[in-house]
């Protein structure tokens, strides 16, 4: 067995590979509820990640050819990362449990060796009490940093920070 | 409903740390928590797929409009495969550069390094159904970074890998067999493993050369395999 390749940083230059229309989901015509999901990436001097990107992936609905179910949106100048989506329903955990409505994060940028994995959940969804990952997160403050907020109608923001004060709970997965 | 099978962890040491000091960009970017176990549910075991139709490959990245970019001619080819071996058929593969002087075609690499214009430094291949693929590219030069006095990255190229699920995720830089500016590189020694690193450097084979047209470099990858049993402990 021959272990997994090594990660190696994405760089300050992934933009060569940029194209902004992933930041959009639903540019296949997807049909449904579509949500905006923003918010800052930040780093541990408060400073904005500004040459990272933020990939979503999310298990519902389904992937289709109408909706690719993953997306990436570069982190601008600011901080701020912006993407356009469908908005997720519950999908199965592990056993007999139910995961709450719930959009997979991966962060990646100059200064991170490895890509970083977090979840967007939404405030308010019943399912949140009873999600199997939220509940294994002690602390309520560290627990919310996983909550996105609802803005407006239909956008919802989850701020990321990488290190310090509020960090953001990073997923070993 | 059953439970989806987990990928394995990652081996011991096979993966640099987030905090590796030397490279100094990780210091203010790394989580100070150790990361939250997360149980492999749906959401980490299946993951997108990208079609050629909607994502069209650019597997000869030498030329633009047909005129040819300066430097190296030199072909990448390779096979990915999970842990065990199996081949990882019809996955996207992103790869982008810097070109033959050393210089990315983006408006923040500054390098005092000429820019060519027939050279944007971006591709997309997608692997076959014995995840093979293979790019035409030019060979990339090394370039100063600040990260420390007379710091210069050896030459590499960026690769991105998506696999068959959300945990398979991987982006990686491939080097070139020989490199003085390996040993000196905090980016390639953040990984400690040495058997680890060494699957960064890619190996000069005759079998991919073309004779008469270009050099070629093997680099394998392997993505994480699936776990005979859930990895809860």
């Amino acid at each position: 067995m021959t272990a997994a390749t090594a990660s190696q940083t994405i760089g300050p230059y992934w933009h060569l590979i940029e194209d902004k229309s992933w930041a959009d989901l639903t540019r296949f015509g997807a049909e449904g509820e579509r949500i905006v999901l923003t918010g800052a990436v930040i780093d541990g001097d408060g400073a904005p990640f500004a040459d990272g990107c933020v990939e979503i992936w999310q298990a519902d609905p389904p992937a289709s050819d109408s909706f690719p179910g993953f997306g990436r949106s570069v982190i601008d100048r600011y901080g701020n990362y912006h993407l356009v989506t469908m908005k997720p329903g519950p999908v199965p955990g592990r056993g007999n449990a139910q995961q709450a409505p719930h959009i997979a994060i991966c962060i990646l940028g100059r200064g991170l060796m490895h890509h970083l994995v977090t979840r967007a959940y939404f405030d308010g969804e019943t399912l949140n009490a009873t999600d199997p990952l939220l509940t294994s997160i002690e602390e309520p403050a560290r627990r919310a940093t996983l909550i996105a907020r609802n803005d407006a109608p239909g956008v919802w923001r989850l701020d990321i920070r990488l290190q310090g004060g509020n960090e953001t709970v990073f997923l070993d997965i | 409903m059953s439970d989806p099978i987990p990928f394995r962890p990652y081996a011991a040491g096979t993966q640099p740390s987030l905090d590796s000091p030397d490279y100094l960009g990780t210091r203010k970017r790394h989580p100070r928590h150790s990361l939250h176990k997360l149980p492999h549910t749906i959401t980490e075991t299946i993951g997108p797929a990208f079609s050629p139709a909607l994502f069209p490959p650019m597997a000869d990245m030498t030329t633009i409009d047909g005129r040819r970019a300066l430097g190296e001619r030199i072909i990448v080819a390779g096979r990915i495969t999970d842990e065990d071996g199996r081949p990882v058929p019809n996955t996207m593969v992103e790869i982008w550069q810097a070109n033959a002087t050393g210089r990315y075609h983006h408006p923040a690499d500054q390098h005092d390094a000429p820019l060519d214009p027939n050279f944007s430094g971006a591709g997309r291949v997608f692997t076959d159904a014995d995840g093979r693929y293979k790019v035409l590219t030019i060979r990339p030069g090394a370039y100063p970074w600040p990260n420390h006095k007379n710091a210069w990255r050896p030459s590499h190229i960026h690769f991105s890998f998506f696999g068959p699920a959300f945990a398979t995720r991987l982006v990686t830089q491939m080097y070139f067999p020989g490199d003085p500016l390996l040993a000196f590189d905090p980016i390639y020694n953040a990984v400690l493993d040495q058997a680890a690193r060494q699957q960064l450097v890619s190996v000069f084979d005759f079998d991919i050369t073309q004779p008469d047209y270009a050099l070629g470099f093997r680099f394998d990858v392997v993505l994480r395999g699936r776990g005979a049993t859930p990895m809860e402990h």
